[in-house]
């Protein structure tokens, strides 16, 4: 089999590049060829700069109802897509390291941490920003938990803030936010530095209490 | 974060065969783990193959009990309801770790193989044999609050910080595995490994080895299990101490026990000795503590962690206690 033909498709390669990777077993066979320049280049140690250039791969994911077309770099968060790619800047980086929740988006409605989510394994996918919560977005009516955040106070720097409506959207539609203890634990992966944390309890469960539809 | 290969498979033969190839590729699931490694140089793979897209991720009653694909979620295994029915333990221990949005990522098969959160493990700047044989462990002498009491050696005193993983030591868990050599399956009490000189090593994985599933065997714990958690704060922490323990009463007699300890070892620390002694006794304080002072033979702290010493016992007696709904 040559290294260009199609596998039985139990392996999907986005366009790889690397030499290395072209010599592998034919089972492995990458779907698009690397213009030999960029081995070239690759092989002899040249510049990362321009041996990046060669390395990004499509990637396609809906942002916020929009489909994205794009080609990024394997190693390029989900985090980081969002900020310096596409200008969603409302997602926070925090920690980095999946330990404060100012990352926090919806993948497929799951709330995840976007800093530890490596952006190609969100492709086919559907995630939603801050930017993609209210009806309309960003120029539309706010979401309820974001007035009911504003309502009640449920920040003061407001770094975390995105991260925390996120989760706490997520918290009521799984489920967890039958009383202040369950909410409490269910919102223990985002941190507030500020300390705002009784002010975000009493907006989860106004919100939970109003019935709105989250 | 080094730059590195992306490849997606979709079925356990491709993940073998692409990892087998050499050591520079690794498996990637949830990431929760293997990407914060990476990010800080722990880890630095040449080529990651997602195995996120392979369907290993069902939950099914077998014959005998339940078996859970290595890619189900942590978050969807504590939920679903034949595990909330059958082995609450598992629930509780899953649920007590880690955050919702990490529990949504983070994978049963990741889950096992998560690595220390030793901080000299974790800084490239210091000395670590876990990290790179040979260096030396920072940790003992050192600052070593969070280590182990128990099975340590000379080389390394880590400890293994899943929560999920006490659960399911305690369950008789088995571990199917798909490998270059063909399947096989591992007792999960073997599953992991004490350091010895090869600290590098946390479990009996083969290179190029998938974690497939876990078996669970039906037991009769589920009406008197209790996973306590001792940590720094009520959330988000990894544990000082954990207890998981799995009783079956008849009356206020102990019939048949299961007991396990996280935070106190390199690997799922089941507590064999006060499981037999607790066999066929009332189900009460006294014998609790014997059974802890039985459970404690042989621990040994390293400074900063002697607390273990005392917190590791009266987890025990307060675990027991809430299983045994004496509390
Ligand atoms: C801030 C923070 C707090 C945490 N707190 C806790 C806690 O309190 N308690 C707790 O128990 N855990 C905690 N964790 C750890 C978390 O549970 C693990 O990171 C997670 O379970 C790893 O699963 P994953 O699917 O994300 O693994 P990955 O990160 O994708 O992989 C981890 C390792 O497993 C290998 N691997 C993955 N799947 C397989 C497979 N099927 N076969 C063979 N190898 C495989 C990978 O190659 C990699 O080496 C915490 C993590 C973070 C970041
Ligand atoms: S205890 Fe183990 S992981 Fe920690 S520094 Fe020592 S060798 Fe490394």
């Amino acid at each position: 089999m040559k290294d260009d033909e199609i596998n039985d498709g139990s392996v999907e390669n986005p366009g790889s590049s690397r030499r290395g990777f072209l010599k592998q077993s034919s089972a492995l066979a990458a779907l698009a060829m690397t213009p030999p320049a960029a081995l070239t280049a690759v092989e002899k140690g040249l510049d990362e700069k321009l041996a990046v250039a060669f390395e990004q791969i499509p990637l396609k994911v809906e942002i916020n109802g929009a489909m994205q077309q794009l080609k990024i770099e394997p190693r390029v968060t989900l985090l980081d897509l969002l900020r310096e790619q596409l200008n969603l800047t409302g997602t926070k980086k925090g920690c980095d390291y999946g330990q404060c929740g100012a990352c926090t988006v919806h993948v497929d409605g799951q709330r995840v941490n976007a800093c530890l989510t490596l952006a190609m394994t969100t492709d086919g996918c559907k995630v939603t920003t801050i930017e993609g919560l209210a009806e309309g977005g960003p120029e539309g009516k706010l979401h309820p938990m974001q007035e009911a955040f504003i309502k009640h106070d449920g920040f003061q720097c407001g770094y975390c803030t995105p991260g925390q409506i996120m989760s706490a959207v997520a918290c009521i539609r799984e489920g967890h936010a039958k009383n202040p203890d369950e909410i409490r634990e269910y919102m223990s992966g985002n941190i507030c530095r500020c300390g705002a944390y009784s002010n975000i309890v009493d907006a989860i469960m106004d919100v939970k209490q109003g019935g709105a539809k989250v | 974060m080094n730059q590195f290969q992306y490849m997606r498979v979709t079925n356990p033969k491709a993940a073998v065969a692409a990892v087998s190839k050499d050591n520079t590729t690794m498996f990637l699931a949830g990431g929760t783990n293997l990407i914060d490694l990476m990010k800080r140089g722990v880890e630095a793979p040449e080529k990651l193959v997602d195995i996120t897209r392979i369907p290993l991720n069902t939950i099914e009653k077998t014959a005998t009990g339940l078996r859970i694909g290595a890619l189900a979620k942590n978050t969807a295994v504590a939920e679903h309801e034949l595990v909330v029915k059958n082995f609450p333990l598992l629930s509780m221990a899953l649920n007590a770790g880690a955050s919702p949005q990490l529990r949504n990522m983070a994978t049963i098969g990741g889950n096992m193989m998560q690595r220390t959160r030793c901080s000299y493990f974790y800084d490239t700047a210091l000395p670590c044999n876990k990290r790179e044989p040979g260096s030396g462990c920072g940790a003992i002498g050192g600052y070593n609050r969070m280590h182990a009491i128990f099975g340590t050696s000379t080389k390394c005193i880590a400890v293994h910080p899943s929560d999920m993983c006490i659960a399911l030591v305690a369950l008789d868990a088995t571990v199917n595995v798909s490998g270059p050599k063909g399947d096989r399956r591992i007792p999960f009490a073997d599953f992991h490994r004490l350091p010895g000189d090869t600290p590098q090593k946390d479990n009996m994985l083969q290179p190029g080895e998938l974690i497939m599933s876990v078996d669970l065997p039906m037991n009769g714990f589920a009406g008197n299990s209790h996973y306590l958690k001792v940590r720094d704060r009520a959330s988000y922490a990894f544990a000082l101490v954990s207890v998981g323990v799995g009783l079956k009463m008849s009356g206020n007699t102990i019939q048949d026990v299961r007991l396990a300890m996280g935070g106190v070892a390199h690997k799922p620390w089941r507590l064999t000795e006060a499981e037999k002694f607790l066999k066929g006794k009332p189900a009460t304080e006294a014998t609790f503590k014997q059974a802890a002072e039985l459970a404690m033979k042989g621990a040994k702290g390293h400074g900063e962690n002697d607390f273990k010493l005392t917190m590791a016992p009266n987890s025990i007696v307060e675990a027991l206690k809430t299983a045994a709904k004496t509390a």
